[in-house]
């Protein structure tokens, strides 16, 4: 049988690594980035599971008010519009942050944009929070109906993901004190931004299926 | 009552409430003990630390998921028969089992079987064998992949745990709510169920990426999906399976968990709940999780019975698209599980044609492996019984289970055990011979050495006569209306039918004893039964063209493929054990106590959390993450085996290749085999 040294595929468009490492070592870091990235990607794809299934069960509870609160007494549309902005804006922020990490290679600029992201990740859990409380002050916890123990897993499981990618933000900033851009700490970077991304777009499918057809139908 | 320290844990939580329960909690405390004084007298602690626990060699660690899953085997064998035998003697007599007691077994059973037995057995394998098939040197993130085993592990231990302390859940494998929430089932049983599951459905969605990543990303050159061997197809099938299957599981068991919890109400029957949002969700893993049960199985023969007719898989390529049909098909499917639960006559129509559908892929690919055995040189193994055996049985359990997928059918016979006669004739002989045929076949690639032939056939003879015995009377008392999961009933008709089934069961439990056997006689014996060359069956794919074991490294250099079955292509133009001209240095990832590390701490998170002890479930999760994260900072990550190192390895496994005489076929089951068997003519 042939054999030899080692197997190399077709290489991923979006990985560009900076690196004053030699080539070979590059081309390592690029493979091992290669499957990392499409290791996320099918994790990403795993957890939307998660989230139709919190989407299909508030779907179907619509109608399970039993007599409690709804979306109208219970929804203050406003705040939502707010964090939907405060997330769109940090989707955006982030996009630049790795902008600045892939094409300028400079750290400063790429943790000042990250920094600008996780504000404003923190500014939409804050809010969140607020409506959280604001809901619960009017009678609408979680245990008062079916429709609000699906409202707020839904909406809490998102919160919690965001929680969790603003603390992978902040374990980043560490790494990167610690061991400059390097190979690693960028593509873990990567993998940040697509889980912010992710979160962005089940934002935009929450907003619309439980913050407008709530309110406005 | 509760306490800080202890939650709601107290002395009553101990076993002592029935003599039997008391006698299976001190079993498995004294089992826990032997364990332990074996190790230390083995004086074997620090081996078992460096070598095992914290190792992240895929190869390793599928070994110890079979472990897991011998050993959840071997409890629920058990509870098997003592299931079977209450009622053989339960007509118009309460036996000697109570109804929560017998609850508790077929719950136990069940949850085990599905999630602690065959799960880990499937992932085992595939973890072992895998990487060697498509010529990797590890899975693509082998640290995940310990972490995965840890998980699993907690959930067993958790189940294990149940049996000594508090009681299990009742409410059946599938755990329906509204009988599950806590105004049914205050106890902690449904809580210990809950989080078993849940631990060990994460760690099998981790491990579906795990091997959907590796197969896209590590094969070898020139190694195309298409000249995959079938048993890595079904990997990839089962890996997509669980990467979309295992979340709506994890989401329904949180579900019931917050219901339990938090007083939110998803399922209950008031306020709004909704217990059809489970039952929906559950079967949308629930019937995909029958194709990863029974797909690997369908890998494994794919492999046996090309190795052991010594052809080429007839039909490889309909055969590649009857699994991918099974697999696409079974999310298609789930509402065959509950035709009863009073959807609209139409909805029933279309699931029930669209189950029927299945059995047309099903059908190719028992028609490609007959066809792959014509005209074959069939040698008689303990894999190709199995494989015989499967081909037969698992048509009857086709059969009835196209006629199950008829609602109207359905309607006679549902929650009767005709049901449990037809899951059991799949899944026996769908997945359980599948796994002891991989483990009968692959054995010897794993440790050197052959398992003992002739116990082979007693486990097999054992099996499938247990089998037989346990299931088809089941067929007939099912349709004749006894209800399953029954403690005790009052048709004398049933009677003669549940004594043959008991004796199917002391059968299996024979098999059980005589694996035990097999596996000590084939220790004892290894000298004689070993396999240095590492080709005792005259394989057709790569893992048989490296020694056995296999080196920590796999292989030496990756090999270049040009066609399906490389390593049989290479043998038949000589050119197979070509000595590499020039070796290098590998990297391979370290050990990691990571895995150990997110076992221990995922085992306490669930242990607490069902006896509501919060500060050790704040300790558990912290630890668990806090590992990871940890971890993250860790930048010395692998260790290198030097050029040197790996020259002088192949060229002493060479050097005794050379030396070894080829064998023919036939001597392939007697001691000549050393691993070189001649290609016949």
């Amino acid at each position: 049988m042939a054999q030899t040294v080692q197997g190399k595929g077709p290489s991923h468009i979006g990985i560009r690594l900076s690196n004053a490492a030699p080539a070979s070592h590059q081309e390592e870091a690029r493979s091992q980035a290669e499957e990392a990235l499409f290791g996320f990607w099918v994790f990403l794809m795993s957890d939307l599971i998660i989230f139709s299934m919190l989407f299909v069960t508030y779907a179907t509870m619509g109608h399970s008010l039993a007599g409690g609160p709804g979306p109208h007494e219970l929804f203050d549309l406003s705040s939502a519009a707010w964090e939907t902005v405060a997330l769109l804006a940090s989707s955006f922020t982030c996009g630049l942050a790795t902008l600045a990490m892939r094409y300028d290679r400079s750290v400063k600029k790429t943790l000042f944009w990250f920094a600008i992201t996780l504000l404003l990740g923190l500014a939409f859990l804050s809010l969140e929070l607020h409506d959280f409380m604001t809901m619960a002050a009017k009678g609408g916890g979680p245990s008062r109906s079916g429709w609000l123990s699906a409202s707020w897993a839904l909406i809490g499981t998102h919160g919690l993901h965001v929680t969790s990618g603003c603390l992978w933000m902040l374990i980043m900033f560490a790494q990167t004190a610690r061991f400059g851009l390097d190979p690693l700490v960028q593509t873990r970077f990567m993998r940040l931004a697509l889980f912010w991304h992710f979160l962005d777009i089940v934002w935009i499918g929450i907003f619309s299926i439980v913050y407008l057809l709530g309110v406005l139908s | 009552m509760r306490h800080f320290l202890l939650g709601s844990l107290g002395y009553d939580a101990l076993p002592f409430y029935s003599l039997i329960a008391t006698f299976a909690a001190s079993i498995v405390v004294l089992g826990a003990l032997a364990v332990l004084v074996f190790v230390t007298w083995l004086k074997g602690w620090r081996a078992l630390w460096s070598d095992w626990l914290t190792s992240v060699d895929h190869k390793k660690i599928g070994i110890m998921y079979v472990v897991v899953s011998f050993v959840m085997l071997a409890r629920a064998v058990v509870e098997a028969v003592v299931m079977r035998s209450q009622q053989a003697v339960a007509y118009q007599n309460p036996g000697f089992i109570p109804p929560e007691h017998f609850a508790q077994l077929f719950t136990t059973h069940g949850t085990i079987m599905i999630f602690f037995m065959a799960m880990p057995f499937l992932i085992g394998i595939y973890n072992f064998v895998l990487p060697l098939q498509i010529g990797a040197r590890d899975v693509s993130f082998p640290v995940m992949n310990s972490i995965s085993l840890g998980l699993t592990s907690a959930g067993a231990v958790l189940l294990m745990i149940s049996l000594c302390i508090g009681k299990f859940s009742t409410g059946g494998w599938t755990g329906y709510p509204p009988y599950t929430e806590l105004s049914f089932s205050p106890g902690v049983g449904v809580d210990y169920w809950i989080w078993a599951l849940t631990l060990s459905s994460v760690g099998n969605t981790m491990t579906g990426i795990n091997f959907a990543v590796t197969i896209y990303k590590k094969r070898a050159p020139g190694m195309t999906l298409f000249r995959m061997p079938l048993f890595a197809w079904t990997a990839l099938c089962i890996s997509i399976l669980m990467i979309f299957a295992m979340p709506p599981l994890t989401v329904a068991t949180l579900m019931l968990a917050m219901d339990r919890y938090l007083d939110m109400h998803f399922f209950t029957n008031e306020l709004g709940g909704n217990m059809m949002n489970y039952i929906n969700m559950f079967w949308l893993f629930g019937h995909p999780e029958v194709y990863i049960l029974i797909l690997p199985a369908f890998g494994v023969y794919s492999e046996t019975i090309a190795t052991f007719s010594n052809k080429r898989l007839y039909g490889y390529t309909s055969l590649v698209w009857a699994t991918v049909s099974i697999a696409v098909l079974s999310f298609t499917v789930w509402l065959h599980h509950f035709f009863t639960m009073g959807q609209d006559g139409n909805v029933n129509a279309v699931f029930g044609i669209a189950t029927m559908l299945i059995a047309i892929p099903t059908g190719v690919k028992v028609y490609d492996w007959l066809l792959t055995m014509a005209r074959g040189r069939i040698r008689v193994s303990v894999p190709m019984l199995y494989a015989c055996a499967f081909m037969m049985l698992f048509v009857v359990g086709g059969a009835t289970g196209v006629m199950l997928a008829n609602p109207g059918f359905d309607y006679q016979v549902h929650n009767t055990l005709f049901l449990v006669a037809h899951f059991h004739n799949m899944l026996i002989p769908g997945l359980l011979f599948g796994m002891l045929s991989a483990y009968h076949y692959w054995f010897p690639k794993a440790f050197g050495f052959r398992l003992h032939e002739g116990w082979g056939r007693i486990v097999f003879g054992c099996w499938v006569g247990g089998f037989i015995l346990a299931f088809m009377p089941l067929y007939i008392v099912g349709a004749l209306g006894m209800p399953r999961r029954s403690q005790e009933f009052f048709e004398a008709v049933y009677r003669p039918y549940l004594w043959v089934a008991l004796c199917g069961a002391f059968l299996v439990l024979g098999a059980l004893v005589s694996m035990v056997i097999q596996l000590w006689t084939s220790i004892k014996n290894r000298k004689a039964l070993a396999v240095p060359v590492g080709d005792p069956w005259n394989g057709r794919t790569l893992e048989w063209s490296i020694a056995a074991p296999p080196p920590e490294y796999n292989f030496a250099l990756i090999p270049k493929i040009d066609c399906v079955d490389a390593f049989h292509e290479a043998k038949k133009h000589r050119d197979a054990w070509r000595a590499p001209e020039h070796y290098f240095d590998i990297e391979l990832p370290s050990n990691t106590p990571v895995g150990f590390v997110c076992c221990v701490a995922g085992g306490v998170f669930g242990f607490a959390l069902t006896w509501h002890i919060w500060w050790a479930v704040i300790l558990g999760a912290a630890v668990f993450f806090g590992a990871i994260i940890l971890r993250s900072f860790n930048r010395n990550t692998t260790y290198i085996v030097p050029a040197s190192e790996i020259r002088e390895n192949e060229e002493r496994w060479l050097l005794t290749l050379r030396e070894t005489a080829f064998i023919d076929n036939d001597a392939m089951f007697t001691t000549a085999n050393n691993g070189l068997v001649k290609e016949p003519i």
